[in-house]
């Protein structure tokens, strides 16, 4: 889960490391109240999970409380790279006399962690890494040894900082290392890191990633969720407990297996080509048991979305063999129509591997009008996208 | 032969009495795998259908010869587990808990270098299987037949679909490494380890979207890998920024995605198919020819 600027600098501060006083609102009085209460010019910074919104216009400088006022009401609501403004950050405006970069972060390649440093600060640091990779150091960090004092001043050296910065950059380090691991984060970023006219190094901005695997034992970070900007299936599916990712198209999806329903999107949007573009609506992973429960929430979720034309159920019977997995199709259509929510739209089904003939006797036996039985992967694909299409066609028409 | 798993493989299961790792015992037993014993602390002097359960790895690797172990332990457990087993000098431990935070597996995997005594597969991961030798994870044995594909993957069901296509040629041994930012076995040691296998003629590679781990074989290839191999990348559709289901399938601008990766493959003579079943009939072709 990434957190917004205002979340990442909570959680700064909470592990000492120095920030802007600031406070987040959401309406225009809020951000009035909140520059009175730090009593000097303010920055109204917009909270979106996007990079380039100073660029667009979602930063804004306020001298006064009804200066703040006014900039909120410009930001709030204001679509950044198609992310809502829901919320604006109000904090303390700080004198830079230079702007540094530092981030801790998850390598995957060396499977450990990295420190990036660099004084070309305040800028996309992509892009410093491509056109001036001599300004970007970058250590490594073992994941038992941590960032030592040592390690620390090892970073300081290799970024170049200014020497009089040395040891509160130092300091910084190990406070955000400290972020990184006791928030169980896979990337700690702070940029700009700047340094005031007085000779205070202070993080400006904050970009915090938390592994959502480790949310067990951080009760805390439930308040982080963000609830207004998530797809209200991909809440519900949540709820679920399964793992959706809601997408543009009209094929629903359901499969087993992170693997075989990414694959399966892929196999439907080659297929779909062939009927105007048709592409896959979502992502739906119903994990590898595929009983008849979780298929029947599964369906649900794919089913109440409007754009879903016709689904396709991918299952692989592994160790569930497919006349269970048959079995849980059956059961989750009845269980449908018990809820009140007959199944209307056409499901393609393949099943296929262990005990695959009895699965498809079973459901050719329950002979239902709308599951229609494919034998390979990629003709159900193509049959779904078909049915898809003349769906679409029909409403159009 | 087959790689790092085969018919004098000695499994011990951490994690046995639980209810997945009961169940799993069982399928692993059943498709000829020899599992000597389980360990669960606080449960020594238990069984499991007749597999002695021991309170800790060193003692149940003393008392039956174990060594291999397989990790069913819950996500909170996981890395005091596969420490232990690291610190028992294991050979082989093949994590297959879902859900264990990155900064565990950061740690444990970096305490199995340290150490050097353990190779880890996954976690997060389905197992690895040598058909009619042995299994260690939940990879169904009933669905492939013993042969001379090698096979790795991050996907678990993929791994299946794949060793299903391909039941009629039979496989030396399949890795599902598993999906996850950091995993203890990648494929270039996959690779590297079917490269030197007599009994593996031609590799088959899955990847998908997310990282370089795919565009780094490619280059281990290159360089090392004298044996066909055929790939396959799922992601092709999937959406930036968004996590589709394995942790470490996230893609952010460029690099990671699924085009650069089969363009990477491509680049260096590996033939990549376009759906699961084109990919298993290039390596029909393969096959034939060799």
């Amino acid at each position: 889960m990434d957190l917004y600027e205002y979340q990442a600098k909570h959680l700064f501060g909470k592990h000492g490391v120095p920030v802007t006083a600031g406070e987040v609102c959401t309406t225009p009085d809020a951000a009035h109240e909140a520059t009175r209460k730090i009593g000097s010019a303010v920055v109204v910074k917009a909270q979106v999970k996007v990079g380039g919104r100073g660029k667009a216009g979602g930063v804004k400088l306020a001298t006064d409380p009804m200066d703040a006022k006014g900039k909120a009401t410009g930001i709030l609501g204001m679509d950044i790279k198609g992310h809502t403004v829901y919320k604006v950050l109000v904090t303390e405006a700080s004198d830079i006399a230079e702007e540094y970069y530092v981030s801790f972060l998850l390598d995957r390649a060396n499977r450990s962690f990295l420190a990036m440093a660099s004084v070309a600060g305040g800028v996309d640091i992509e892009e410093v890494a491509a056109t001036r990779p001599d300004e970007l150091a970058m250590i490594r960090v073992d994941a038992l040894e941590g960032c030592t004092p040592e390690k620390a001043r090892e970073i300081v050296e290799a970024a170049g900082f200014p020497e009089a910065t040395r040891a509160q950059i130092e300091e910084i380090l190990q406070k955000l290392w400290r972020v990184l691991v006791e928030e169980d984060a896979t990337l700690v970023e702070v940029n700009p890191l700047v340094l005031t006219p007085t000779g205070t190094v202070l993080a400006l901005d904050g970009k915090v990633t938390l592994d959502d695997n480790a949310h067990y034992r951080h009760a805390s970070h439930a308040d982080f969720v963000d609830r207004d900007n998530t797809d209200p299936i991909e809440l519900r599916a949540k709820e679920f407990d399964l793992n959706y990712v809601k997408l543009e198209g009209e094929v629903g999806i359901v499969g087993n297996g992170a693997g075989l329903v990414m694959s399966t999107l892929d196999v439907v949007a080659y297929a779909g080509e062939e009927f105007g573009g048709i592409r896959p609506a979502n992502f739906l992973d119903i994990g590898g048991g595929a009983s008849a429960d979780v298929m029947a929430n599964g369906l649900d979720i794919v089913l109440n979305d409007p754009e879903v034309e016709a689904v396709f159920v991918n299952v692989f019977g592994g160790i569930t063999s497919c006349d269970a997995v048959a079995n849980g199709i059956i059961q989750a259509m009845a269980m449908l129509e018990a809820k009140g929510e007959p199944v209307t739209k056409p499901l393609v089904c393949r099943i296929d591997g262990n005990n695959a003939v009895e699965g498809r006797r079973i459901l050719a036996d329950a002979n239902h009008e709308l599951i229609e039985l494919v034998d390979t992967m990629d003709g159900a694909a193509r049959r779904v996208a078909e049915l898809a299409a003349q769906r679409k066609a029909g409403k159009q028409g | 032969m087959a790689i790092w798993l085969d018919e004098s493989s000695r499994i011990l299961v951490q994690g046995m009495t639980g209810s997945e790792g009961t169940k799993h015992t069982r399928l692993m037993a059943k498709s000829g795998a020899q599992i000597v014993a389980g360990v669960t602390p606080g449960k020594a002097g238990q069984d499991v259908d007749g597999i002695p359960i021991f309170n800790d790895v060193a003692a149940a690797m003393a008392d039956t010869g174990a060594n291999v172990s397989v990790v069913f332990v819950p996500p909170r457990f996981a890395k005091a587990a596969v420490i232990e087993a690291i610190d028992a000098e294991i050979a082989l431990c093949v994590v297959i808990t879902e859900g264990i935070p990155v900064h565990d597996t950061a740690d444990f995997f970096q305490y199995s270098v340290n150490s050097g005594a353990t190779r880890i597969i996954g976690p997060n991961c389905p197992g690895i299987i040598s058909p009619g030798k042995s299994n260690a994870g939940i990879i169904p044995a009933s669905i492939t037949t013993a042969g001379r594909i090698g096979l790795v993957s991050k996907s678990g069901t993929l791994t299946y679909q794949m060793m299903y296509e391909l039941r009629d040629l039979g496989f030396s041994s399949c890795v599902g490494i598993g999906g996850d930012p950091i995993i203890g076995t990648t494929h270039i040691d996959a690779l590297a380890a079917f490269q030197d296998d007599p009994e593996t003629d031609a590799i088959v590679m899955i990847g998908e979207i997310g990282g370089d781990a795919e565009e780094r074989a490619a280059a281990f290839i290159k360089d090392n890998v004298t044996k066909p191999v055929v790939g396959y990348v799922a992601g092709f559709t999937a959406p930036e920024g968004k996590t589709m289901g394995h942790a470490g399938a996230i893609v952010s601008g460029s690099a990671g995605t699924a085009a650069a990766k089969q363009e990477a493959l491509e680049a260096v003579g590996v033939k990549v198919g376009k759906t699961p079943s084109a990919t298993a009939n290039l390596m029909r072709e393969i096959m034939s020819s060799l």
